[in-house]
């Protein structure tokens, strides 16, 4: 058992949660996963180690409750447990110093960013950050990303945060501009987000790494749930990934797979608001 | 000896048979099929073996199980004293009574076999491990052997490392299992249905383990987790035994639509995961009411068995050659087409062609025929010019093989592999790294059950050897 040492609300559905896992604590480096089974007969489900403190045994998880079992996973409470905690998983991001470098995060995928992100500049690189969501409370990690960014722009699509529009938009900005134009960019997020920062750097040659977040089971490539095309390539984002070159990614194809499930997960989404409701008429 | 019958009288028994539940009713569930000897039945069984001086069944059991031993004590009814026999030599004896491939191991070599039928050695080990799994009061309390204070590290919880860590424990080692998944048995687990190997079986052999003093942790990646470097240092001897599960991509198009599953994952779903067969299990199958499986071994009948019992009503087996060069046992294919598989023999998948939303409509294949024997001996299936045919599938399942996974081996670079990427070992199991000792499918490539259990077997001892 991997017991939860914090668990805050930083947005709307998405939760940060501090587990113990120090096996997993000391082996990691940015860019890596894990497996997190909630309880017996629970999905596997493959999360981003947001950071790590090898000293106190702990990782640092960024969960989206967006279905039945992310759901159950953040409501567990701080003294609960995980059950599973497998990992760490995938190959650790490729760093190196590139000179000026772009760092863009949407939704949860700011979370995912934010290691990297540090090792980027950690490691000499003059790092611009880009972040974006739905509105200001969908904005996280602003401050955190501060700290070692050169500049952090924010762009929210209603306009109660920032700049008015898509993350795309600033990049657009930094590319035209030859005295902040990024030699390499890395881009974590929704798939049709990071499709869009692909299309955009690819006229211009600049190196784009995507972070893929397709179906796992295993995660220890044994079964190949996870491949998606890489250059024409099958390649399974478990261990070869999740990291890839932006502009070899088939994205069409990762956004199609991703749907396999969607009856399956409305379903228990469906099945676990109906048991809340049941339970609130119940207790009055 | 339970000698109350003579020779000629043990001549004149004829094998028993195995009761099995309906086709109809099992193909629709996911019960055990075979459902096991009664006490009158195993102990006449028993009885059909003649002793014999020279023991060639003992020869053809990789583990080396004391065969006629434990069928003379169930011959005179002696229970406790057959299980004694059998679980001394065997860490699995009630999974091996299901699973091993008798007809080619120790019922293979039966003297009985030579006019007749063997003895149904395998129906007999299951029928002695299941009494012994529900009598454990009645069997005498082993004690724990004296501690040798040396510890040793089994890498896999399958069904090599289990073997390997029963053998270690009884020799008095400190043994602990690393464990990649949440749970234990490896293939027996994720790979072997329900419906061929009840995974409360697997639940009880471990728990003799367990007793034994053998530390299981899962959720221990070792290349990933910890390193093998990480265990050296910590261990005084390591067993490798993480298995062959990298799945073998068909490499045609529309290969990533879907409703395309490898065997690997479309089995731990269901296997692992409990998807499809209980109902409180989150994890999602496509189950599909048309489902192809490709490959003709003991996986693909598996997969298609499987997914009749998810609920299709054409569940196909796509075999480029015919069903007398298909490497699964008999017994699986005479189940499979009892529970109404169709098997398309002499067929290549060539294409997946999929629907407007991604979805498998249909697998494109061609007829094949046999030509001449290659230099390997088998006959080489050869296209069928303008044979092309689509047979219509919601759901196609990839069951072609695997290969050996590099997860742990591309951590470390001192452990010598061959072209495949398997671990190079010797016959003892020892590696290119002293004190590092590999078996099962990560040293042989896909092979079975019970060969993997005698490669632990004779690891363990080689270990035992290595630490005196």
């Amino acid at each position: 058992m991997f017991e939860i040492l914090e668990n805050e609300i930083l947005a709307p559905n998405l939760h940060r949660l501090v587990v113990k896992a120090p096996r997993v604590a000391s082996a990691r480096k940015p860019g890596q996963f894990v497996i997190v089974r909630a309880d017996r007969g629970d999905e596997r489900i493959p999360l981003t180690i947001g950071d790590a403190d090898p000293a106190a045994g702990t990782v640092t998880l960024f969960i989206q409750a967006i279905g039945a079992s992310t759901r159950k996973i953040v409501d567990i409470p701080v003294g609960g447990a995980l059950r599973d905690v497998a990992g760490p998983l995938g190959q650790p991001t490729h760093i190196e110093k590139w000179g000026r470098v772009a760092c863009i995060g949407g939704g949860v995928g700011t979370a995912v960013l934010f290691p990297l992100a540090r090792a980027l500049a950690e490691a000499g690189n003059e790092v611009t950050t880009i972040i974006g969501g739905r509105s200001d409370k969908y904005v996280i990690l602003a401050d955190e990303l501060a700290a070692f960014s050169s500049e952090v722009l924010i762009t929210t699509e209603d306009g109660s945060r920032g700049r008015t529009g898509f993350v795309t938009h600033a990049l657009n900005d930094l590319i035209a501009d030859p005295a902040r134009k990024p030699a390499m960019v890395v881009a974590i997020g929704p798939v049709p987000m990071m499709r869009a920062v692909a299309e955009l750097t690819r006229p211009h040659g600049i190196e784009t790494v995507v972070s893929l977040n397709p179906i796992m089971i295993d995660g220890t490539g044994m079964c190949g749930g996870c491949r998606v095309v890489v250059g024409g390539e099958s390649k399974f984002a478990c261990v070869d990934g999740p990291e890839f070159d932006g502009h070899l990614v088939d994205f069409a194809g990762l956004s199609d797979r991703l749907t396999t499930y969607r009856s399956f997960e409305e379903q228990a989404r469906h099945a676990a608001t109906e048991c809340r409701l049941a339970k609130e008429v119940a207790n009055g | 000896m339970a000698n109350d019958l003579s020779m000629k009288e043990r001549l004149a028994l004829g094998r028993v048979h195995m009761p099995e539940l309906d086709a109809a009713v099992r193909s629709r569930n996911f019960e055990e099929v075979n459902r096991g000897l009664g006490l009158d039945e195993a102990v006449q069984e028993a009885k059909r073996c003649i002793q014999c001086k020279h023991r060639p069944c003992v020869e053809g059991c990789p583990v080396g199980v004391s065969i006629p031993e434990f069928l003379d004590a169930l011959a005179a009814e002696n229970l406790p004293e057959s299980a004694r026999i059998l679980q001394g030599d065997n860490a699995l004896p009630a999974v091996c009574g299901r699973v091993c491939p008798q007809e080619t191991q120790c019922e293979a070599k039966c003297v009985r076999g030579v006019k007749g039928e063997p003895v149904a050695i395998g129906y007999l080990e299951r029928f002695v491990a299941d009494w012994a799994m529900c009598n454990a009061e009645k069997l005498a309390k082993t004690g724990l052997p004296p501690s040798t204070g040396k510890r040793v590290a089994v890498v896999g919880c399958g069904p090599a490392g289990l073997t390997a860590a029963g053998e270690l424990a009884r020799a008095g080692h400190g043994v602990t299992i690393f464990e990649a998944l949440h749970d234990t048995g490896g293939v027996l687990r994720y790979g072997i249905p329900e419906f061929r190997l009840p995974k409360e079986i697997i639940d009880v052999e471990v728990s003799r383990l367990v007793a034994m003093g053998v530390e299981i942790e899962c959720n221990v990646i070792v290349g990933k987790t910890l390193t093998l470097g990480q265990l050296r240092e910590e261990f005084d001897a390591l067993f490798i035994a993480n298995g062959a599960g990298l799945p073998t991509m068909l490499n045609i198009p529309g290969e990533n639509l879907k409703g395309v599953y490898s065997a690997n994952e479309f089995l731990t779903r269901v296997n692992l995961m409990e998807a499809g067969r209980n109902p409180n299990a989150s994890t999602p199958i496509i189950a599909g009411r048309q489902v192809a499986v490709i490959g003709g071994g003991n996986t693909a009948m598996d997969c298609v068995r499987t997914a009749r019992r998810l609920g299709a009503e054409r569940a196909m087996i796509v075999y480029r050659r015919g069903e007398a060069e298909m490497p699964a046992r008999v017994e699986e294919i005479k189940h499979a087409k009892e529970e109404g598989v169709e098997f398309v023999m002499l067929t290549a998948p060539l294409e997946i062609i999929g629907n407007d939303a991604g979805w498998v409509a249909a697998l494109r294949c061609q007829r094949m025929e046999l030509g001449p024997p290659d230099e390997s001996g088998r006959r080489k299936p050869e296209a069928v010019a303008g044979s092309e045919f689509d047979l219509p599938a919601e759901v196609v399942v990839n069951a072609v093989g695997t290969s050996a996974n590099p997860l742990l081996t591309a951590t470390a670079p001192a452990l010598e592999l061959n072209r495949w990427g398997n671990i190079v070992a010797d016959e003892a199991g020892a590696t290119s790294i002293p004190g590092v000792y590999a078996g099962g499918d990560m040293v042989r490539g896909g092979a079975t059950v019970i060969l993997a259990m005698g490669d632990g077997k004779g690891a363990a001892a080689a270990i035992n050897n290595h630490l005196a």
